[in-house]
């Protein structure tokens, strides 16, 4: 479980979030949504610890993140996995060397048991023969599979993925989510994902808060937005013409 | 006043620089991959200049010799000390902070702006440690092997300089080798070689690690790391100068 209580967060004079609390339950596939700008990443930097709040704090079940000190954080990120938007997977080494990092850092498994965990993870990913190949080599959807493959391989309680599905078309991207929410159950983890993806919302969002200018607008699950009258959930949703005329249409029926 | 705050931003760091390793083996292949890129990397620049640099020193002393009381012999010892007090260290240092700090600073700020530090970071990974401390040992090890190297190939092309072009025999040019020898020289060297190591590196990494923005920005602080680097070289030379050799 993930709770956050009362976050701020200001640069300077601006506030770019205004008091965020939530909490995030273990294996569920949660969803931050927002506009471009509602300060889903700085959210979820901080939910990482990679940026303080000004106010609040983020606990990780009895954790309170911003009370640790360095070791204490380290510790518990080696219990996080967490999927970039640009992937972020190491150029210079192979997909194999890019999953086995985190173990050879951090474990002191044998060279066998490491290998027998990276094709685990590959199997997983549906990637199972692209040990040698180089981030370069493959296709941006199979990068973000090797991104899931090495944020899960030292088996976290908790994963992060900020907006997976960015820059993929939308069969990858659907297999992406998919993978994520398998994954989510399976390993029965706390997973957060920021997307402004639609898809995404309604096809794994199993709880869902909306961002807006800072502040929490909405929260509720996938079944709930449907049936949502909040003026900015729909403003949201419904935000391309086409979907709107979609919209308009089925009303007047 | 940037200065002074990146100073102190800078002697913040270096706890975490030198905090302890999680996984020795990893940091044993980064250092030793870092010693690879640094020594054999740099080599072939390191000899050519120090080469023609000895050549220049003992061409222009030989000009100078010219209508004075002052032995020929002299020639070997001008361009042996010549070599191991300035020319191989200091000069062999601000190609280096040219060629490996510009380097490292890329480096280090393109994993920066590729999130790839992040990425270490929430796997756990101290990145300040992992990514600066193996550069530092390496270079702190390896650039005095360089130098030592520069110092004998510098006398080197002194000798061929000296024999073939500027007239001197080859044994006016070994007495002068062997002659007024003062092992300290040496230390000084030494002690400026490892004090320049650390003043390259940790410059170039302090720049790429806290890079902000775009490749503009990753230019900027690569192009600082050399500078900075370059100044800061000659102000170490100055009071190590200072400090030995008063």
């Amino acid at each position: 479980m993930i709770r956050a209580e009362n976050i701020v967060k200001s640069f300077g004079t601006q506030e770019v979030l205004k008091d965020i609390s939530f909490t995030f339950e273990k294996s569920k596939t949660n969803l931050i949504i927002g506009k471009s700008g509602a300060g889903k990443t700085v959210l979820l930097k901080i939910l990482v610890g990679l940026l303080q709040p000004t106010k609040g704090s983020v606990w990780f079940d009895d954790i309170n993140l911003n009370k640790i000190d360095k070791n204490q954080l380290r510790e518990l990120r080696m219990k996080i996995g967490m999927l970039f938007q640009g992937n972020a997977l190491f150029d210079s080494m192979t997909v194999e060397e890019n999953i086995r990092f985190p173990m050879d850092m951090f474990t002191t498994k044998t060279a066998k048991e490491k290998q027998q965990q990276v094709d685990y993870c590959l199997e997983r990913v549906s990637l199972q023969g692209s040990n040698k190949k180089y981030p370069s080599e493959i296709s941006g959807g199979m990068q973000k599979r090797v991104g899931i493959a090495r944020a899960i391989v030292l088996n976290p309680k908790y994963l992060f993925c900020d907006e997976p599905n960015s820059g993929l078309d939308p069969k990858t991207a659907i297999t992406i989510d998919e993978l994520i929410s398998t994954i989510t159950k399976d390993n029965e983890m706390t997973t957060i994902i920021n997307t402004h993806d639609m898809n995404s919302v309604m096809e794994i969002g199993e709880k869902i808060c909306l961002l807006h200018q800072g502040k929490l607008a909405w929260e509720g699950t996938k079944d709930e937005v449907l049936e949502s009258e909040d003026e900015l959930l729909l403003d949201f949703i419904f935000a391309s013409p086409f979907l709107q005329r979609l919209r308009s249409k089925a009303l007047s029926q | 006043m940037r200065l002074i705050s990146d100073f102190g931003k800078f002697v913040g760091w270096l706890p975490e620089i030198f905090s302890r390793p999680e996984n020795l083996t990893m940091y044993y292949k980064e250092t030793i991959r870092q010693m690879y890129d640094i020594g054999i990397g740099s080599l072939s620049i390191v000899m050519i200049i120090s080469g023609f640099i000895g050549a220049v020193t003992a061409i222009q002393f030989s000009y100078q010799l010219e209508g004075t009381m002052i032995p020929p012999y002299y020639i070997g010892y001008i361009v042996r000390d010549m070599m191991i007090i300035e020319m191989a260290v200091t000069l062999t240092s601000i190609v280096l902070a040219g060629k490996i700090g510009s380097t490292m600073a890329a480096e280090i700020g393109g994993m920066r702006q590729k999130e790839h530090i992040d990425a270490m970071e929430i796997m756990g990974v101290n990145t300040s440690a992992y990514l600066v401390m193996p550069k530092l040992i390496a270079s702190v090890v390896i650039i005095p092997v360089l130098v030592t190297i520069a110092c004998i190939v510098g006398i080197g092309g002194g000798y061929l300089a000296a024999v073939t072009i500027a007239g001197f025999t080859s044994s006016e040019f070994t007495r002068g080798l062997r002659s007024f020898f003062i092992p300290y020289n040496v230390v000084i060297m030494y002690v400026k070689a490892v004090t320049f190591a650390f003043i390259i590196t940790s410059v170039a990494c302090f720049q790429g690690y806290f890079v902000t923005g775009g490749s503009v920005e990753l230019g900027q602080a690569s192009t600082r790391a050399v500078v900075f680097g370059s100044i800061l070289i000659l102000i170490a030379d100055l009071i190590i100068a200072l400090i030995l050799m008063s």
